[in-house]
């Protein structure tokens, strides 16, 4: 049984605009935050894992080291849609429990200011003449013309499959859903946008694709997140105060869509979370009912409600009834985005995947402030990239 | 009469409009682009089988921000076909969720997309109300 992997250190750059800042400063900014946070250098990482997905091809893993730190040690440069963070830390931890190395670092960078509607991948150029093209033998670009691929767009299908399953999710819940998490993040100076919408706001803001409006939708933004981790042995080399701020990874998991009737038409984002997390449950030796607080993945409000079932948060069906309940208000049974989430804490694709790790871990470690869920001790963070790629991390307070 | 062209090529515009998909000959997943080998069961055998042309809504967005030259609001969605789903916009219907619901029955329609510099027609599919 290979050992017990530990967050050492962890940070979370403020969210938002970030003019002056390039990709590499945010990630510099981040890794060497995390490292300040462990109390270690570069020179004791025997591990870099880095995430960035808006230069994927530009090495950005190395570019990093050339202002933080040139050791010589392996970097794996990695790109999975929005789960690149959670993908990078999930490397990171791999080598520590293939014992390659006893320190890791993680970082995940998006600068995204700016970048409008994101959509999927098989757009491309219209010419004058139609002539077919790809594997669709396709004469223009399909995204509008069969459908939709704009992400807003693709999760609203998928909220509204859901409501029409099990019903009573209609534009009003989703909209619900949306003013919970923008009054959380009243509390977290660190989120792009620390504004309460009242209901009626959300749902009058401009419509992008129905049932999701303007703030229903997650934010592009600049930010970066990066962690420390290390083995259970190494841990218990360092001083008692590290040891005592350290949150164990009780379980790190990464799926993808297994084939589904249909997953390749409207994306299946159901089916790899919920195996996420069924393994997560069984690695980590913990339910549901053990959480005190989850950060999910809500990229879209209607994305929210499904991750409910997908989590098994509430039994199968019943993330209505969850939501209606109160139970993922901050004040709730099972607070859900404490930090705001994606649709105000903002989304820099690829730092998210770690920055919703960082909320977790400052509430485990009794620092999250104003907005501290008192007596923290086990939190799930989920993140998912359409493609698909699904992270699930739960982390436990350290027992001393 | 100028030519023609279908969209994609999964869109048979001969006789009555219909679309096709590649059904693995092994397990029966269906796919409506080309394939290396069946995602389902590995196997590399395919046959084309014509998906039915009525279905039902499984879900659907109604988009107000889209790519360049696309007319928006637009209903986008998923019709189930007899158990294969296909990705389609929903036509001929008023944009509003008043109008659309899931669970309504549609039908295959041709939906012309202008000719290009050669004056070939290019025509697409959605999908309208059935009755």
């Amino acid at each position: 049984m290979a050992e017990n992997v530990w967050i050492l250190g962890i940070h979370m750059t403020k969210f938002g605009k970030h003019p002056d800042l390039d990709t590499v400063d945010l990630g510099a900014q981040a890794a060497r935050g995390a490292l300040g946070d462990a109390g270690l250098h570069m020179r004791d990482v025997g591990v870099l894992a880095a995430g960035n997905l808006m230069r994927a091809a530009a090495s950005f893993g190395q570019q990093l080291q050339k202002q933080i730190g040139q050791t010589g040690i392996p970097v794996f440069n990695v790109a999975n849609a929005c789960a690149t963070g959670a993908t990078a830390l999930r490397v990171a931890i791999m080598a520590i429990r293939a014992g390659e190395a006893d320190v890791g670092l993680a970082v995940g960078v998006e600068k995204l200011s700016g970048a409008g509607l994101l959509a999927g991948g098989t757009t491309k150029e219209q010419g004058d003449t139609w002539s077919p093209q790809g594997r669709f033998g396709a004469v223009a670009p399909l995204d509008g013309r069969i459908g939709t691929e704009t992400m807003p767009g693709v999760f609203a299908q998928i909220g509204m499959e859901y409501g029409h399953k099990y019903g009573g999710a209609d534009f009003e819940l989703f909209a619900r859903i949306s003013e919970k998490n923008h009054a959380h993040s009243t509390l977290n100076p660190l989120a792009s946008y620390q504004k309460r919408f009242t209901l009626e706001q959300i749902m009058n803001d401009v419509m992008v694709a129905y049932p999701n409006t303007r703030p229903m939708c997650s934010a592009n933004c600049d930010g970066g997140a990066a962690a420390v981790v290390v083995s259970e042995s190494k841990l218990r080399t360092l001083s008692l105060e590290q040891q005592r701020r350290a949150v164990k990874i009780s379980a790190s998991v990464l799926t993808s869509d297994p084939w589904q009737e249909a997953c390749q038409v409207l994306p299946d984002v159901n089916t790899l979370t919920r195996a996420a997390a069924n393994q997560a449950y069984e690695q980590a030796g913990v339910g549901p009912d053990d959480l005190d607080l989850v950060e999910l993945h809500d990229c879209f409000a209607t994305a929210e409600l499904v991750h409910y079932d997908n989590l098994r948060l509430c039994p199968p069906g019943g993330a209505v009834d969850f939501f209606n309940s109160g139970a993922t208000w901050r004040d709730g049974t099972t607070p859900v985005n404490v930090s705001g989430g994606l649709e105000s804490k903002g989304h820099p694709v690829s730092a998210t995947g770690i920055a919703n790790i960082w909320e977790i871990a400052t509430h485990l470690r009794g620092e999250a402030g104003d907005r501290q869920i008192e007596g923290a001790r086990v939190g799930l963070a989920h993140v998912i990239g359409l493609g698909s790629a699904c992270g699930v991390h739960i982390l436990e307070k350290a027992a001393a | 009469m100028s030519e023609r062209v279908p969209l994609v090529d999964y869109l048979v515009l001969t006789g009555t409009p219909h679309l096709t998909a590649h059904e693995c000959t092994a397990c029966g997943a269906r796919y409506f682009d080309r394939r290396n080998a069946c995602a389902a069961c590995e196997a590399d055998v395919f046959r084309v089988v014509d998906v039915p042309t009525e279905g039902e809504l499984r879900a659907f967005t109604i988009v107000s921000y889209a790519a360049p030259g696309i007319p928006v609001p637009f209903v986008a969605g998923v019709v189930d076909c007899g158990g294969t789903s296909v990705r389609a916009n929903v036509v001929n219907v008023p944009a509003d969720p008043e109008h659309v619901r899931v669970g309504m029955k549609l039908r295959l329609t041709t939906v012309p997309l202008g000719a290009d510099a050669a004056g070939t027609e290019a025509v697409g599919f959605g999908f309208e109300p059935a009755g």
